[in-house]
């Protein structure tokens, strides 16, 4: 029984991971950038879901979608001000820039919230269900995070291949020049791309914070640079990779905890990522080049 | 597609080493004003400590900042010993308490109260001993922060005596027949607490079933170290931690509908003030405190009360080990004809002297001697949270 509560545990947050992941993969799929501020973008998405709930008093529901506004409006602004000068820039440029974000971010965090742990409430209340005579728990937090990555990833995955706007992010992933002169708006395309990964984290991070209910301002660095493994473990700018990569990556982190050792987890989750690289360097789902999105 | 690969991982690579130093790179401003320090008329020794008064141990470090000011203010108004305090924030980190340490310096310090929280107290003690100023932390309980320098002081209990403690209460309460141990293996202070906890078990008779670990990186996800106690049959769950990560297991705990007693040390002290922490989850949890602010005598009622009046809160045995700090600091001074013009050097060795040899009687214990490896000689208090506060068992 010991096997399936850690295998849910470990679903659960890499459920999570994926999620992250999800919107790493989009904006690098379109923009060829790695935005490393969207760690960040998850604890801004975090702060707001509990300054609206703890503080305002509002539902659970409606501080959601203050974090999913909040954080798609922060994800535009953001490539606008700092990414969109520099798209003719050297790629180094950019990430060194991404870098600066998540740093600002962090920091501006700390100027307005402090820098004193805050105990996040679950947006997911209700008892966990127990299962087999109470042996085997399911948070009620780990069934919405794993049904909620499964719904955006069909989502996502459904937007990229069937609508409009889809087939643009597409044709702007496989060549920014040509799509502009098919008529894309190539700015437009990729502002939308910023929105919907930074909704995307805003969701990730209330899901984050619901199931390990501490908020600080470094919240959201850690997970980040897990799901970007994760990312890059499945295949970066492949959806379907994000999913399985943040999976497998929480699935391993779990039972390496589990079964190996709490003091080496990490360091064995890296290095599972290095020898799926050596083996196969695009990462697991990563050569379909046409389905980057 | 190769190249860039190479460039994911260079990227990655930086980015999880700026994360690593990330944690306490800044500070917000907010607590400045703690960095109060009363201005006596006249001669006054300069006492000086550094304490996060910022970050994740700012409960702590605030907590010690008020309770020395207050101890300080009471003994000012008598018209003795004059004493000024300055406190600098170090935010639980150790280059930073070395910087706040030498800004200190540079202010005139003459005596020091070392650092609030253990890793920034072994940091600077090895300044403080070859700059002969004396020191005698609140709250900076490991071993290595006395060991091997003549002139760092403890008021609090060393880790190794908390584990010990921990584990004979335990045994002598019978609180618990199976107990699991969580400890976070990249702390000093956690370390030290467990492997004396595991050693004095050991002879008690005492069945640890479950050791488990975590780190800074991996301190938000407990449900493998959870799962292992609870598959194990746990009834008590050992906590040798702060109060955020401890916060988080009794949060887990409750959410997978797992309830054994938990058992915490002097870190555990705080957990009832993280904002929107659900106090109910800390119902019946213990620890180990040699501070109890329901206590009834004159002294810890006259000192709860002038700290709600003043900060709005329970003190905890963090602000009462620091205005312990404060008192004993003055009866050394008294019983050596200490004068403010002296230099640091000569305040250290009649510092040596008077607290090897003196008794001093305090909020958080009677008869309190120092040995000359500077750790006290004190019982520690069992408490158990019932109703949102502490209360003796």
């Amino acid at each position: 029984m010991g096997f399936l509560n850690h295998l849910i545990s470990g679903i659960s947050l890499g459920s999570i991971y994926a999620i992250i992941a999800l919107g790493y993969t989009m904006v690098y799929g379109i923009a060829k950038m790695l935005n490393f501020a969207h760690g960040d973008v998850i604890m801004v998405g975090g702060y707001m879901c509990f300054c609206a709930t703890t503080y305002l008093g509002w539902p659970p529901i409606a501080g959601v979608l203050l974090a999913v506004v909040v954080c798609t409006v922060l994800g535009v602004v953001i490539e606008r001000l700092a990414y969109k000068p520099l798209r003719m820039a050297p790629s180094l440029a950019v990430l060194i820039t991404a870098i600066g974000v998540s740093y600002f971010l962090q920091n501006a965090a700390l100027l307005i919230w402090g820098s004193s742990t805050k105990s996040f409430t679950s947006v997911v209340g209700g008892d966990p269900i127990q299962l087999f005579g109470g042996q085997l728990t399911i948070t009620r937090v780990t069934i919405v995070t794993i049904v909620a990555c499964v719904i955006i990833m069909v989502a996502l995955t459904l937007f990229t291949t069937k609508s409009k706007m889809g087939t643009a992010m597409r044709a702007v992933s496989e060549d920014k020049g040509a799509a502009q002169l098919m008529g894309i708006n190539v700015n437009t395309t990729i502002s939308l791309t910023f929105a919907i990964g930074s909704g995307l984290a805003a969701i990730a991070g209330v899901l984050l914070c619901s199931a390990y209910p501490t908020l600080l301002p470094t919240t959201g660095s850690m997970p980040g640079i897990k799901a970007f493994t994760a990312a890059v473990f499945g295949g970066i700018g492949s959806i379907p990779g994000a999913l399985l990569g943040g999976i497998l990556l929480g699935v391993i982190e779990i039972f390496a905890k589990a079964y190996i050792s709490t003091q080496l987890s990490d360091a064995i989750v890296f290095a599972v990522l290095i020898i799926v690289l050596l083996v196969k360097p695009d990462g697991l789902l990563g050569k379909h080049v046409s389905e980057k999105v | 597609m190769k190249k860039s690969l190479s460039m994911l991982l260079a990227g990655l690579m930086l980015v999880g080493t700026l994360a690593g130093c990330g944690g306490g790179e800044t500070a917000s401003n907010d607590n400045a004003g703690a960095d109060e320090s009363s201005t006596a008329s006249g001669a006054a020794f300069k006492i000086g400590g550094t304490s996060p008064l910022t970050g994740d141990a700012a409960i702590y470090g605030n907590a010690v900042a008020r309770g020395a000011q207050i101890a300080a203010d009471e003994i000012n108004a008598e018209g003795g010993i004059q004493i000024e305090l300055k406190f600098e924030d170090d935010e639980n980190n150790t280059e930073k308490a070395v910087n706040a340490y030498n800004n200190l310096k540079d202010w005139g310090m003459q005596l020091s109260l070392g650092s609030v929280t253990s890793k920034p107290c072994e940091a600077i003690s090895t300044d403080i001993n070859t700059d002969r100023i004396f020191a005698l932390t609140p709250s900076a309980s490991s071993v290595a922060t006395t060991e091997g320098k003549d002139n760092v002081f403890q008021m609090c209990f060393a880790d190794p005596n908390q584990g010990t403690a921990s584990a004979d209460y335990i045994s002598e309460q019978k609180l618990g027949s199976k107990i699991a141990i969580i400890w976070k293996n990249d702390d000093v202070y956690s370390t030290g607490i467990h492997d004396k906890f595991v050693a004095e078990a050991q002879a008690k008779g005492l069945e640890i079933v479950s050791e488990t670990t975590f780190t800074d990186a991996s301190a938000t996800d407990f449900s493998v170290q959870l799962n292992d106690a609870k598959s194990k049959g746990a009834d008590l769950i050992f906590l040798p931690m702060y109060y955020t990560p401890a916060s988080l297991i009794l949060t887990q705990a409750n959410s997978m509908g797992y309830a054994p007693k938990f058992f915490g040390v002097d870190g555990m002290d705080g957990i009832l003030t993280v904002e929107n922490f659900d106090t109910s989850l800390a119902e019946g949890v213990m620890l180990l405190t040699p501070f109890n602010a329901d206590a009834t005598d004159d002294k810890t009622v006259a000192f709860v009360e002038k700290y709600k009046e003043e900060y709005g809160e329970v003190p905890n045995q963090f602000a009462a080990d620091a205005y312990d700090c404060i008192y004993a600091y003055a009866q050394a001074l008294e019983a050596a004809g200490a004068t403010p013009d002296m230099s640091n050097e000569e305040l250290c060795d009649a510092m040596i002297e008077q607290f090897t040899s003196m008794t001093f009687n305090g909020l958080t214990g009677e008869n309190m001697t120092w040995d000359t490896t500077g750790a006290v000689s004190k019982s520690p208090k069992g408490m158990v949270i019932e109703n949102g506060a502490y209360v003796g068992m």
